[in-house]
C-alpha cells in the first residue's frame, strides 16, 4: 500500500493541516509503511461479524432537559485569542477581494 | 537500587496508607508531607524532568486546609495526600497543555471530575506531569516541551504517554500520580518505571475534563507505589458522573477492604499469543516466574489459553484510535484555545494554526485517521477495524467465562534508550502490542512490578472482567506481598 504525494496533500487538506513539501514526503513514507501493516486485517474473515463502535455496554443515555448552571461568558471566552463582546471572533470564511 | 525504609525522615517515599496513619495520629502534617515532596521535586527534576508545571503556593495552601480538616476529624482516604496529575486533565486556573504547543497558554475555566473528587477530599495537587503530545506516544519523547527520563536509568525513556506521571511516582515526587490510558499509556510506563498502574474498566472513571484523544478507549487511572494505594485511589476516583454519559452507575466497592492476600483457587489464564517471538527472552522468563509465584500461592494456572485475534489488535487499534483522534482534534482551530495564527481567511488560518501548533506524531495520527475515514476507504479500514474489535471483545468474554484473571507481560521489553524508536513509528507502536487489546475490549488491567531484567523493572499485566477491578487488585496484591519489587527504589 503506497500513497502518492497528491493523496497525502488531499488528506492534509481534509484535515486542515498546512504542510510543507518536506512534510508531504515524510507523511507519504510513514503512512505508506503503517498502511502496509494494516493489510494484515484482510486475512481475517469478518463477513458475519457485526461492527462494535464502542467497548461500553451502555445504550444511548438521555437526561432530563432542564436548565442548569454553566460557565459565565467571561469564563468561556477566557482562552479566546480574539473576542468581541460575548462572542468568539472567527477569521473571515469568504474571500471578499 | 535500595530497599525502601519505612521512616518518617523520607516522607516523600511513604505509601499513601502509611502516610494516612501518620497524618491521622498527628505524627505528620500534610504541610510536612507536601514540603517533603516539593523538596524531592527540586532535587530530582534536574535529572528526570517529569513535570511541566509545579504549583508550589497552591499546594502549600491546600495542605494547610487539609491539616485543618484533619484536626477537625473531617478525614477521607486521600485527605492531605500530595499527588501529581498528568497534564491531560483540566485543572481550573492551572495551565493544561496536554504536552502540546497548541495548548501552551490554555488555562481551563473548570476542573476534571477526577480532580474535583480529589480536591473535595483535600488531596493536595503538586503539579502537572509531562506526556506525549495529546497522549499519542509510548516514550514521552513526543512532548512539545522536553523528554522525561527513567529514574532507574536516565539514558532510557520512562515509557508513555503518561511517562511524566510514572517517572514522578518512581522518583518519589508525590505519593500518587494520575495518568490516562488509551492503548497502554498508564500500564506501559508503570512497567517501565517499576510502579503500580491501573487502567480501569471503560466507564468506571469519569472522562469529564479529560482532554479527549480516542473517546471510546480513553480512561483515567492511578500510578502508585503499591497495590493497596492503587485500591485507595481507585475507590476515590471511580463512580458515576452526570457530566460523562459513558460513566457507569455500577457501585464502587471499597477496593482496599477486599485485599485479603488470598489467591487460593483463583483461576488464572495465560494467553499464548502474549509470549511472542521478538520479545525479550528475559522479560518472558521473569513473567513466567511471576505467574509461577502466583501458582505457588494457590492460584490455578492454565498455561495454554488462546485469544486467536490478538495479532490483529495492533492494526485495529491504529485505525480506531487515530480515526477518533482526527475528529476530536478538529476543535483546535485557533478560535477557542489560545494558540492562533491569523492568515487571510478561515481555511488558511486554521491550516496554519494546526500545521505549526501540532507536533509530527499528532499530525501523523490525524492524517492516518482522516485517511481511514475518508470516502472510499471507510469500509476497508474503519468498518473492518470495528469488526475486529467485536471479535477481540468476544474472545475476552469467552476467556473470562473460564478464568478470573488473565496474566501477561505488560510490554515485550524493558524501557528502551531515548531516541531508539523515535524515527520509526511502527516500532514505537509495537511497544503497546500487549496493552492495547485491553482498551479495545474495554476491560480493566493492572501492571505490577516484577523482574528486574538488567537492573530495569518489568511489568506483570493482570487483566480482569468488566467492572471487576477488585479481583485483579486482589491477585496483584497477593503477588506483590509475596515479593519485594515494590519496596525497591531507584538510586537518584
Amino acid at each position: 500500500m503506497s500513497l502518492t504525494q497528491e493523496e497525502v496533500r488531499h488528506i492534509a487538506w481534509l484535515a486542515r493541516l498546512a504542510v510543507t513539501d518536506e512534510d508531504v514526503e515524510r507523511f507519504r513514507v510513514d503512512l505508506s509503511g503503517i498502511l502496509e501493516h494494516f493489510t494484515v486485517l484482510q486475512q481475517l474473515d469478518t463477513d458475519d461479524v457485526p461492527a462494535a463502535a464502542h467497548a461500553s455496554l451502555l445504550t444511548t443515555v438521555v437526561r432530563e432537559d432542564v436548565p442548569r448552571e454553566s460557565l459565565s461568558d467571561a469564563e468561556v471566552l477566557s482562552n479566546a485569542p480574539r473576542e468581541e463582546g460575548s462572542l468568539f471572533r472567527v477569521p473571515p470564511i469568504l474571500d471578499l477581494e | 537500587m535500595k530497599i525502601r525504609q519505612n521512616m518518617t525522615d523520607s516522607l516523600h517515599a511513604l505509601t499513601i496508607h502509611e502516610a494516612r496513619s501518620l497524618l491521622d495520629s498527628g505524627k505528620v502534617t500534610s504541610r510536612e508531607l507536601t514540603e517533603a515532596c516539593l523538596s524531592r521535586i527540586d532535587a530530582t527534576e534536574p535529572q528526570i524532568q517529569a513535570l511541566l508545571t509545579t504549583c508550589r503556593e497552591e499546594a502549600m495552601a491546600s495542605a494547610a486546609e487539609a491539616d485543618v480538616a484533619i484536626a477537625a476529624g473531617n478525614v477521607a482516604p486521600l485527605t492531605g495526600i500530595p499527588f501529581i496529575s498528568k497534564d491531560v486533565l483540566c485543572t481550573r486556573g492551572v495551565r493544561t497543555t496536554c504536552g502540546s504547543k497548541i495548548l501552551e497558554s490554555f488555562v481551563p475555566p473548570y476542573s476534571a471530575t477526577v480532580i474535583e473528587r480529589l480536591t473535595d477530599q483535600h488531596a493536595v495537587m503538586l503539579g502537572k506531569a509531562n506526556m506525549d503530545e495529546f497522549a499519542m506516544g509510548s516514550s514521552t519523547e513526543h512532548s512539545a516541551y522536553h523528554p522525561t527520563r527513567n529514574p532507574w536509568d536516565t539514558s532510557r525513556v520512562p515509557g508513555g504517554s503518561s511517562g511524566g506521571s510514572a517517572a514522578a511516582m518512581a522518583a518519589g515526587e508525590a505519593l500518587f500520580t494520575l495518568g490516562s490510558d488509551t492503548g497502554g499509556s498508564i500500564r506501559q510506563p508503570a512497567g517501565f518505571c517499576g510502579v503500580v498502574g491501573m487502567k480501569p474498566t471503560y466507564g468506571r472513571v469519569s472522562r469529564y475534563g479529560l482532554v479527549a484523544f480516542a473517546s471510546s478507549l480513553d480512561q483515567v487511572g492511578p500510578f502508585t507505589r503499591d497495590v493497596e494505594d492503587c485500591a485507595m485511589v481507585m475507590s476515590s476516583i471511580s463512580g458515576y458522573c452526570p457530566r460523562d454519559s459513558t460513566s457507569s452507575k455500577i457501585d464502587v466497592p471499597d477496593y482496599r477492604a477486599l485485599l485479603d492476600g488470598n489467591v487460593r483457587g483463583l483461576k488464572v489464564g495465560v494467553p499464548r499469543e502474549y509470549f511472542i517471538e521478538g520479545m525479550d527472552p528475559e522479560v518472558r522468563s521473569s513473567i513466567e516466574d511471576a505467574i509461577r509465584t502466583m501458582e505457588s500461592l494457590g492460584a490455578q494456572v492454565d498455561w495454554d489459553v488462546s485469544l486467536p485475534s490478538t495479532g490483529y489488535a495492533l492494526a485495529a487499534y491504529y485505525i480506531i484510535a487515530p480515526s477518533e483522534a482526527s475528529a476530536n482534534l478538529a476543535r483546535y482551530d485557533g478560535v477557542k484555545y489560545g494558540y492562533s495564527i491569523a492568515e487571510r481567511n478561515a481555511e488558511e488560518s486554521i491550516g496554519a494554526t494546526r500545521g505549526s501548533g501540532f507536533g509530527q506524531e499528532v499530525k501523523r495520527r490525524i492524517m492516518l485517521g482522516t485517511y481511514a475515514l475518508s470516502a472510499g476507504y471507510y469500509d476497508a479500514y474503519y468498518l473492518k477495524a470495528q469488526k475486529v474489535r467485536h471479535l477481540i471483545r468476544r474472545e475476552f468474554d469467552e476467556a473470562f467465562a473460564k478464568y478470573d484473571v488473565l496474566a501477561t507481560p505488560t510490554s515485550p521489553t524493558v524501557a528502551f534508550e531515548l531516541g531508539a524508536k523515535l524515527d520509526d513509528p511502527m516500532q514505537m507502536y509495537l511497544s503497546d502490542v500487549f496493552t492495547l487489546p485491553v482498551n479495545i475490549a474495554g476491560i480493566p488491567a493492572v501492571s505490577v512490578p516484577c523482574g528486574p531484567v538488567a537492573n530495569m523493572p518489568v511489568g506483570l499485566q493482570l487483566m480482569g472482567k468488566r467492572f471487576d477491578e477488585a479481583t485483579i487488585l486482589r491477585a496483584a496484591y497477593a503477588y506483590e506481598q509475596a515479593t519485594e519489587w515494590h519496596l525497591r527504589l531507584p538510586q537518584l
